[in-house]
């Protein structure tokens, strides 16, 4: 075990080199974030991840954002445990609607100002499973969607490009 | 023969007759008096439930005996609606009865817990699959099992758990730290499925059923591309059926590799996620420079599969299997010496052997419980049975245990890796030199029944498909191992204390998507 230690101080960071943030995303949000809440959110974010009735394929990758290799961590990007303490919902899955309900009232608990982005297929328009009984659709159906993140489920590198361009929108702010 | 001395393809013959074009094994159809000879008989004999589901007005029941390997579906017509439980014979069968009642209205006669499960009241329809479905649905309270007794508590906990985790309910309840008991509420994430496969052609089904449960989207790929090919009797490319195996494995290794160090994590051990977790990124991009999908998601299709394996694909794999072998023994060797880790393992969340085999649980939840079934072995399916490796087995169900079944099945899948890209048959090249995809074309305008058994990482996969004439889906059943693990999970935390409850759920890890359909 020390060995292994030793070797991880010696071995230089596994992390990688951070992607430049994504044209796309950046203008989709820059109509929507408020003043105030720029000043306010500095740059760190604080994001709750609610699988609304994803596959479990968005959430894998959303967990590989915090292994050493992409260590989100590094740009501020915390991923908390209660909704109470977030800026961002971050939100997986067609919205079934036996989540619905809970979805709500986990935005309904996050402090304003908040920010939910919509993560995958799925979350966008429902993706493969738009148009069953069971399922809203997308999560803009729900609640006030502020970003999209594309993807089957989206690679780690392109979650983080839509979770940076959320971010520097905030740092760039007056 | 006398009556419970039957083998189970002898008592089918007996209560039933086969139907034709259903592959590989046999199905049969009984009436209500056969079912019930069935129920008798599996009071006595120790064939496993493999899976049950309904139709608008049938109902099917899988089960095997495993030491003839015999392997079978009895279907029992049910116009009225109604079936006699199997859940007093088979108590695994309780929750598939009741998502059966749920999504067609059938009810199990005499089950002893007829409760919703799949439906909360959210659809604004009630049985949905059903041939004439009730419009409108209103949302009642779930009556909890009551655990009474003095300083009692319950800790409600769910449907949005505190990580990143896929929802569902627990209902604790607790005397003082100590777990007395635990119910699970799970359907939050019913998609309704089955209800989308129907008439989609199987190309087409193929996208939602691998999206069934993201992490083991291979082999429920696999499992409904196999059922489909039995039905149509559709022969794949064999380099196409190698491929398959090595994405299933290289599937089994990442998903091994990031919950052993989840586990550990959870027992506040954060290194091992940290380097296992960098293992399992290993793996992933192997897979997307390979197959150009992390996840490999939509790489298994009806017919073979969707692409061939990049031309750099071997020699990265080989390279991949060499540094996990070189990078992975050291962290097996400290979490073996680390006293404070298996402190926190050893003798946690405990499923004894007996209750592994009245669940008919499988993959690492029922091999550390001492039953040794493994799909790609029995009932066998190419290219494993020209492949080496062993199934682990421990006998002692706890958190431990189900650790090192899955430490042990990283390095037989690493060595079935490297064996499958030795192996397998070289690429055929057209006469144009141009390199077709393995991929059978599937047949048009013929029907059929066909089911597979698959090995995923977590267990023994079921798919079962009728393919209409017209060549469209009519009813597909994909029954994820988590069905007969998630019971388990309740009866290990029991005793333990709340706060070993990640612990055991993360060392189980079964699918709430897979499960909730
Ligand atoms: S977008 Fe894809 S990976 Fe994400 S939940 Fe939907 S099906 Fe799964």
């Amino acid at each position: 075990m020390f060995k292994h230690i030793l070797r991880s101080l010696t071995g230089g960071p596994v992390t990688e080199a951070s992607p430049g943030p994504s044209e796309t995303a950046l203008a989709e949000l820059a109509g929507r974030v408020d003043r105030a809440s720029k000043a306010r959110l500095g740059r760190s974010l604080s994001i709750r991840q609610v699988d609304a009735g994803s596959c479990n394929g968005c959430e894998l990758e959303i967990h590989a954002l915090n292994n050493p290799v992409y260590d989100v961590e590094r740009f501020g990007i915390r991923f908390v445990a209660s909704p109470r303490h977030a800026d961002v919902l971050l939100v997986t899955g067609p919205v079934t609607r036996n989540m619905a309900d809970a979805l709500r009232r986990t935005w309904e608990a996050t402090p304003d100002p908040k920010w939910v982005v919509a993560c995958g297929a799925c979350a966008i328009d429902g993706g493969v499973f738009a148009g069953s009984y069971a399922c809203v659709g997308a999560v803009e159906a729900v609640l006030p969607v502020d970003l999209r993140i594309p993807g089957c489920p989206p690679r780690p590198a392109e979650l983080l490009a839509g979770l940076l361009a959320l971010l520097e929108r905030n740092a760039t702010a007056p | 023969m006398e009556e419970g001395e039957d083998t189970l393809f002898g008592l089918l013959a007996r209560i039933g007759r086969p139907v034709p074009d259903h592959r590989p094994w046999p199905r049969h159809v009984t009436d209500r008096a056969g079912w019930l000879t069935l129920i008798e008989n599996l009071g006595v004999a120790d064939w496993s439930l493999l899976g049950l589901w309904g139709e608008p007005a049938a109902v099917h029941a899988a089960l095997r005996a495993e030491a003839a390997g015999e392997v079978a579906v009895i279907s029992l017509p049910c116009p009225e609606g109604r079936f006699p439980s199997l859940s007093a014979v088979r108590p695994a069968a309780i929750r598939l009865e009741r998502a059966a009642c749920d999504l067609f209205g059938l009810t199990a006669e005499g089950i002893s817990d007829d409760r919703p499960w799949l439906d909360h009241g959210h659809w604004g329809v009630r049985h949905p699959l059903a041939d004439a479905p009730e419009q409108g649905a209103t949302a009642v309270p779930y009556p909890f099992l009551k655990a009474e007794g003095h300083g009692l508590h319950q800790i409600p906990v769910g449907p949005v758990h505190a990580g990143i985790i896929e929802p569902g309910h627990f209902r604790f309840t607790a005397n003082g730290e100590t777990v007395v008991r635990l119910e699970e509420r799970l359907g939050y994430v019913h998609k309704g499925l089955e209800g989308l496969m129907r008439g989609k052609t199987p190309t087409d089904a193929a996208r939602i059923v691998a999206r069934l449960s993201g992490d083991s989207t291979v082999a429920h790929s696999i499992a409904f591309a196999q059922a489909v090919e039995a039905a149509l009797g559709v022969d794949i490319p064999p380099r196409a059926v190698w491929l398959r195996a090595l994405m299933a494995e290289l599937e089994r290794v990442a998903n091994h590799l990031g919950d052993i160090g989840a586990v550990c994590n959870d027992a506040a051990f954060s290194f091992l996620l940290a380097e296992l977790g960098q293992l399992r990124e290993l793996v992933l991009r192997a897979a997307d420079s390979c197959f150009g999908h992390r996840l490999m998601m939509d790489r298994v299709v009806p017919g073979g599969v969707a692409l061939d394996i990049a031309e750099t694909g071997p020699k990265r794999l080989f390279d991949l299997t060499a540094e996990l072998r070189r990078r992975f023994a050291p962290l097996v060797a400290v979490y073996d010496g680390k006293a404070s880790l298996q402190d926190r393992t050893l003798s946690t969340g405990i499923v004894t052997t007996g209750l592994a085999a009245r669940f008919g649980a499988g993959g690492f939840v029922g091999r550390a419980s001492g039953r040794g079934l493994d799909a790609r072995k029995a009932p066998g399916y190419a290219p494993y049975i020209e492949l080496e490796f062993e199934v682990p087995v421990l006998t002692e169900g706890d958190v431990n245990a189900r650790l090192w079944i899955r430490i042990r099945e990283v390095e037989q899948s690493l060595s079935l890796i490297d064996q499958i890209l030795r192996r397998m048959p070289g690429v055929p090249r057209g006469p144009d030199g141009i390199t077709p995809p393995p991929l059978a074309s599937m047949p048009a305008g013929r029907g059929g029944e066909g089911m597979a058994l698959v090995e995923s990482f977590r267990g023994e996969i079921l798919t079962w498909v009728r393919v209409d004439a017209d060549g469209t889906i009519g009813r597909c059943h994909p029954r994820d191992p988590s069905w007969f693990q998630w019971p388990l999970l309740e009866a290990a935390i029991e005793g333990n204390i709340v706060a070993d409850f990640p612990l055991c759920n993360k060392s189980f890890n079964c699918s709430y998507s897979g499960h909730d359909l």
